[in-house]
């Protein structure tokens, strides 16, 4: 362990070393972010996530956020465990019919002043499982949503350009 | 010498599913096979309904025999398998709910994956029967001192929604009961209807993390059902995307266990790997969970020359750093504390409910897809399917250190021999039946597949192995602490999506 601590120390940083071709502007995109976040909430924004049907692959790419190299945390966003502790929903799914009650919820649990973010394809309209008799529909359809970010799964570089659209539209 | 499975079933009329039986019972026939279930070992594969027919497949493991049962049920009542299988109580519960079928002698006969939320019945004609989700008898406690931890379905990480219940008497978990089917999207019925290539894409989607998986069993139940075969050099590049996808689920899910008992060093170390992964896919196939690139016939993308020599240095690295990873788990004794006999799941209750993947090898059934019924190109390969018998979150982790392992050997062994030849072949629009059984990352995953006339999807099933893991961790945490729950919840790691259908 203490090897690989050390290697980890004298060797170059992940993120500055995230190679193209789909990594090309996330050093870019980080330095605009980290900007954006130290502006508008003073690095400081908590993200409570609620599956609200999804296949849980974009719960995957959410979590890749938290990996050495997209590191979501350097610029004050974090995920947190309650959605009483939360400035942002970030939900996925179509809205299942048996879900709908629990979103409902959690939207009313989150204090004021709060953001939706609709992730997935399928949280935009219910994508592929659109029409089904168990599907409310995308997110919109239960609580209003700010911004929607596209991608079945979204990757985590264009989960980072929705949080920085976010973070550029707070004000 | 007792019957097999097949001369047991050969007195029924027997259909033309391939490339297993399946074999037409009458109702004496199929109260036969329930008395007879009693007291043989045949494992239930799954158990599925359409509006007046349910469907059981089973397996014989010790005459390699595989089959399915049907009964037409037109008064919409079958005798439970339950009695002699409980691996099919919550799959009977969902047929109740799917087809309003009744099964008789179910001895827990609540709605599983119906809420009461639905705006009609799935598959029938009646109307849904509308009630608040929240009423649900769980079981009811009777005792001293019990408290009761409602958790879910909302949970605290990023996470699936499901509900436990959990009884506790001051630490320890005296009962822990699960409530399912939040996230059921009615994805078989939107199946139907659809030609094979349109509903592979909700195939796809069924379990995200095993999404190459149950496109491959897919791909592979239309195939056997047309009686085509997808040429050798996809065959091989399916098995390279199920090794990848393998690989970097269990590197996730070491280090999220290891998170979980708050080492989060290992956490780091996992996640940085299983990007390595997610971006060679990205490099070899374009996507990266592979999503989509399985299909009927074959797959969607080829692997070029710098996509081979980008997944050789991927297997290097790999092989030089996850036995480094190993040591360091291996070597924390305040670590292994807490994974060493924790979350213990008994052999004889794996085998009773036909639990595979690393759940079942932890505790000593060594049933693997990729050998038993075994599909190509895995015939001729060599690689280890490990199985230990402790049953605890330490032979889980094992499990997976070891799977990872001999994926890394695969993967090479596929790179060394991989065929030319076409990627896929045109999928004829005709009727058939079909079945195929896959080792996804998580055990064996079922794909029954029925086309029409036209080639259409009539029916299409899946069953995903968390049903029977899913009752198991209820098993392994009693008598455990609550703190140690989330321990043994991502040793499991079931699918929330692919079981609730």
């Amino acid at each position: 362990m203490w090897k690989t601590l050390g290697r980890t120390l004298i060797s170059k940083p992940l993120p500055v070393d995230a190679p193209p071709p789909d990594e090309a502007h996330l050093a870019e995109l980080s330095e605009r972010l980290d900007r954006a976040a130290r502006l508008r909430v003073g690095r400081s924004l908590s993200i409570r996530e609620v599956d609200a049907g999804s296949c849980n692959g974009c719960e995957l790419e959410i979590h890749a956020l938290n990996n050495p190299f997209y590191d979501l945390e350097r610029f004050g966003l974090k995920f947190v465990a309650s959605p009483r502790h939360a400035d942002v929903l970030m939900v996925t799914g179509p809205v299942t019919q048996n879900m709908r009650e629990a979103l409902e919820r959690t939207y009313a649990a989150t204090p004021d002043p709060k953001w939706v973010v609709a992730v997935g394809d399928c949280a935009v309209d219910g994508g592929l499982f659109a029409g089904s008799y168990a599907v409310a529909g995308g997110v919109d359809a239960v609580i209003p949503v700010d911004l929607h970010i596209r991608g079945c799964p979204p990757s985590p570089v264009q989960l980072l350009q929705g949080l920085l659209a976010l973070l550029e539209r707070v004000a | 010498m007792a019957d097999t499975l097949h001369s047991f079933l050969a007195g029924a009329e027997r259909t033309a599913q391939r490339p297993w039986p399946r074999y037409r019972l009458d109702r004496r026939q199929w109260q036969a096979l329930v008395d007879r279930l009693a007291s043989t070992d045949w494992t239930l594969l799954g158990l599925w309904a359409e509006s007046a027919e349910v469907h059981a497949a089973l397996m014989d493991e010790a005459a390699r025999e595989i089959a399915v049962a049907s009964l037409a049920c037109p008064d919409r009542r079958f005798p439970s398998l339950s009695t002699a299988r409980p691996s099919a109580q919550r799959l009977e519960r969902a047929a109740q709910d799917l087809f309003g079928l009744t099964a008789e002698g179910l001895s827990d006969a609540r709605p599983w994956l119906d809420h009461g939320q639905w705006r009609r019945r799935p598959h029938g004609d009646a109307p849904a029967v509308a009630r608040p989700a929240s009423a649900y008898n769980f079981l009811p406690v009777i005792g001293e001192s019990l408290h009761q931890i409602p958790v879910g379905p909302v949970h605290a990480g990023i996470i699936e929604p499901g509900h436990f219940r959990f009884h506790a008497s001051g630490e320890t978990v005296v009962r822990l009961e699960e409530r399912l089917g939040y996230v059921h999207k009615g994805t078989e019925a939107l199946m139907a209807g659809k030609p094979p290539g349109e509903a592979a894409l909700l195939a796809a989607r069924r379990s995200g993390d095993a999404t190459v998986a149950h496109s491959l069993a897919f791909a592979r139940a239309v195939e056997a059902a047309l009686e085509i075969e997808a040429p050798p050099r996809a065959v091989w590049l399916r098995a390279l995307m199920a090794e990848l996808e393998r690989i970097a689920n269990h590197i996730g899910d070491v280090g999220a266990i290891c998170n979980d008992a708050s080492f989060i060093f290992m956490q780091a170390q996992c996640t940085v790997l299983r990007e390595r992964v997610l971006r060679a896919a990205t490099q070899c196939f374009g996507h990266r969970l592979m999503m989509d690139r399985v299909v009927p016939g074959g797959v969607a993308c080829d692997l070029d020359e710098a996509g081979a020599s980008a997944l050789r240095a991927l297997v290097a690295e790999l092989a030089r750093r996850w036995p480094e990873l190993y040591d360091i788990y291996d070597n924390k004794p305040s670590l292994l504390d807490r994974t060493v006999t924790t979350g213990t799941v008994r052999p004889e209750l794996v085998r009773r409910f036909g639990a595979g993947g690393h759940v079942g090898r932890a505790s000593g059934r060594g049933i693997d897809a990729r050998r038993l019924p075994g599909y190509p190109p895995y015939d001729g390969l060599d690689f280890e399917v490990p199985v230990l018998i402790d049953g605890d979150v330490h032979s889980r982790v094992l499990i997976r250190f070891r799977e990872v392992t001999a994926s890394l050997g695969l993967i090479s062994q596929f790179l060394d021999r991989l065929p030319s030849g076409p990627i896929a072949v045109p999928v004829p629009g005709r009727a058939g039946e079909g079945m195929a059984l896959v080792e996804s990352f998580r055990g064996d995953v079922l794909a029954w597949v029925r086309l029409d006339e036209a080639g259409r999807i009539a029916r299409a099933h899946a069953r995903d192995p968390s049903w029977f893991q899913w009752p198991l961790l209820e098993a392994a945490i009693e008598g455990n602490i609550v703190a140690d729950f989330p321990l043994c919840n991502k040793s499991f790691n079931c699918s929330y999506s692919g079981h609730d259908l």
